[in-house]
């Protein structure tokens, strides 16, 4: 049976793992290489690794940066932030990323979808997609959750599948950060009209959010960030409760008997 | 030495990545004299498998890679071409292994592509020495070779039952990645590169 994925999020600013709250505020946590072979190691399933530097020589960096995650990194592993073009993808793709993640670029120009999934594949474009609710609407936003749009999340979503993404991650802003569950119940629509999977992201606390966003939640994969960086939870015993929950999950046995 | 296969169809890093962790030289070719001189070779292969067909046809590869007597491991859509056919571009392929590759009807409980990990069972010969059924390694696929004589190993997505490993004298054939398989998936290189 097919695993639920974990997956630790990293975002990066010049090599360094960095967090946020609430899309606001920064703090560094650690070297990007390093935590993601850590990662690797305690049973994750997957990275994602998002490039939140704004500028070129930052852009350079991470390129680079990918190369070093590529060659000791033995799990898959998504890269985003900043892709506007299908050159952009080609250069990670080049640097070795698995899968790439588009979001504010697809939004102002839906057919970067098509075109970098017709050239590489619908498996290597996740369309990331930041909303949150205004007036009963999940609506999305651009630029880090910046700024709003008029888009429709569900209809979004469903045009992003259409034009050949592979997967949709879906960070709900009014839970992100906040520590206190995902928003399960628009999960739960989402899988309800994609046939792609979906990776919730936004609210992890405790395992119990886990568990709830990938059952009742019907999500795919669950992508969290702090719990993880700070050691709140860790990869192994997350996967261990999981199991213990009857979620599916791939379990790394010499890890768990330590 | 080992060869991978280079014949325009996709990116062949992380591959490449797999074997520099294991220590392994490798060289990267479409030369029929390189690869024929080769201890082993890769076929690496992400995307179409009737544009895969055509860019090994378009080398003169297909006998090439067929009169080999040492061992090749074809992995995903590499595998998936050394089946007799495949549903995807309703192409005619190698015809290595006796079996037919056929896409994942759709089914609201089984997501189609099969993305993620999965355990692999009725596992069989050295490409697994090590192994009791049961791990997981990492698929990304739409379509899937049938259970056949050479199947190795066998994993369910939804309803369906296929060939996850598949083995016919010197050749074998992953429809999962194994240098994406962490752990479990080097273990699998590792075996293939002792072999």
């Amino acid at each position: 049976m097919l695993a639920k994925r974990i997956i630790p999020c990293l975002d990066v600013k010049d090599g360094q793992v960095v967090k946020g709250i609430n899309f606001n505020g920064l703090r560094e946590v650690g070297d990007a290489v390093e935590m993601g072979m850590r990662y690797s190691c305690d049973g994750a399933d997957e990275l994602v690794y998002l490039d939140i530097s704004a500028t070129q020589t930052g852009r350079r960096t991470f390129v680079d940066l990918v190369e070093r995650i590529s060659s000791v990194i033995n799990i898959p592993f998504t890269v985003g932030g900043g892709i506007s073009e299908l050159d952009d993808a080609s250069r990670l793709l080049d640097a070795g990323a698995d899968k790439i993640s588009v979001n504010s670029a697809a939004l102002r120009n839906p057919s970067l979808i098509d075109r970098i999934a017709s050239k590489y594949g619908s498996q290597f474009v996740v369309c990331a997609i930041d909303a949150k609710q205004v007036d009963g609407r999940w609506l999305c936003s651009t630029h880090g959750g910046s700024v709003m749009t008029e888009v429709e999340l569900f209809s979004w979503a469903r045009e992003a599948q259409d034009r050949g993404a592979g997967e949709i991650l879906f960070t709900s802003m009014d839970h992100d950060g906040v520590k206190n569950g995902y928003a399960c119940e628009t999960y739960a629509r989402l899988a309800e009209i994609l046939s792609i999977p979906v990776i919730a992201s936004g609210g992890a606390g405790k395992i119990e959010d886990f568990r709830d966003v990938l059952s009742s939640g019907r999500a795919d994969a669950a992508l969290a960030a702090s719990v993880f960086h700070y050691g709140e939870i860790a990869v192994p015993v997350l996967k261990k409760a999981l199991s213990a929950y009857g979620v599916p999950v791939r379990c790394n046995l010499e890890v768990l008997l330590d | 030495m080992i060869a991978i296969v280079d014949y325009n169809t996709g990116n062949l890093r992380s591959v490449e990545n797999a074997l520099e962790r294991l220590g392994c030289e490798y060289v990267l070719s479409d030369e029929p004299s390189v690869l024929v001189a080769a201890d082993k070779l890769i076929l690496p292969g992400v995307g179409n498998a009737a544009d895969a067909m055509m860019q090994l046809r378009e080398r003169g590869l297909v006998p090439v890679i067929k009169s080999l007597r040492r061992p090749v491991l074809g992995i995903c859509v590499g595998m998936q071409i050394m089946c007799r056919d495949s549903e995807e571009g309703g192409v005619e392929c190698m015809g290595i292994f006796d079996s037919h590759v056929r896409r994942f009807a759709d089914d609201p409980r089984a997501k189609v592509p099969h993305m993620g990990w999965n355990s692999i069972h009725n596992l069989e010969g050295k490409l697994f020495r090590g192994f009791d059924g049961g791990e997981y390694v990492y698929f990304v696929h739409s379509y899937a070779p049938d259970l056949c004589p050479d199947t190795i190993a066998t994993c369910t997505h939804g309803e369906r039952m296929f060939s996850a490993a598949l083995k016919y004298e010197n050749f074998y054939g992953t429809q999962f990645h194994p240098e994406k398989s962490g752990d479990i998936g080097s273990r699998i290189l590792r075996n293939f590169v002792e072999l």
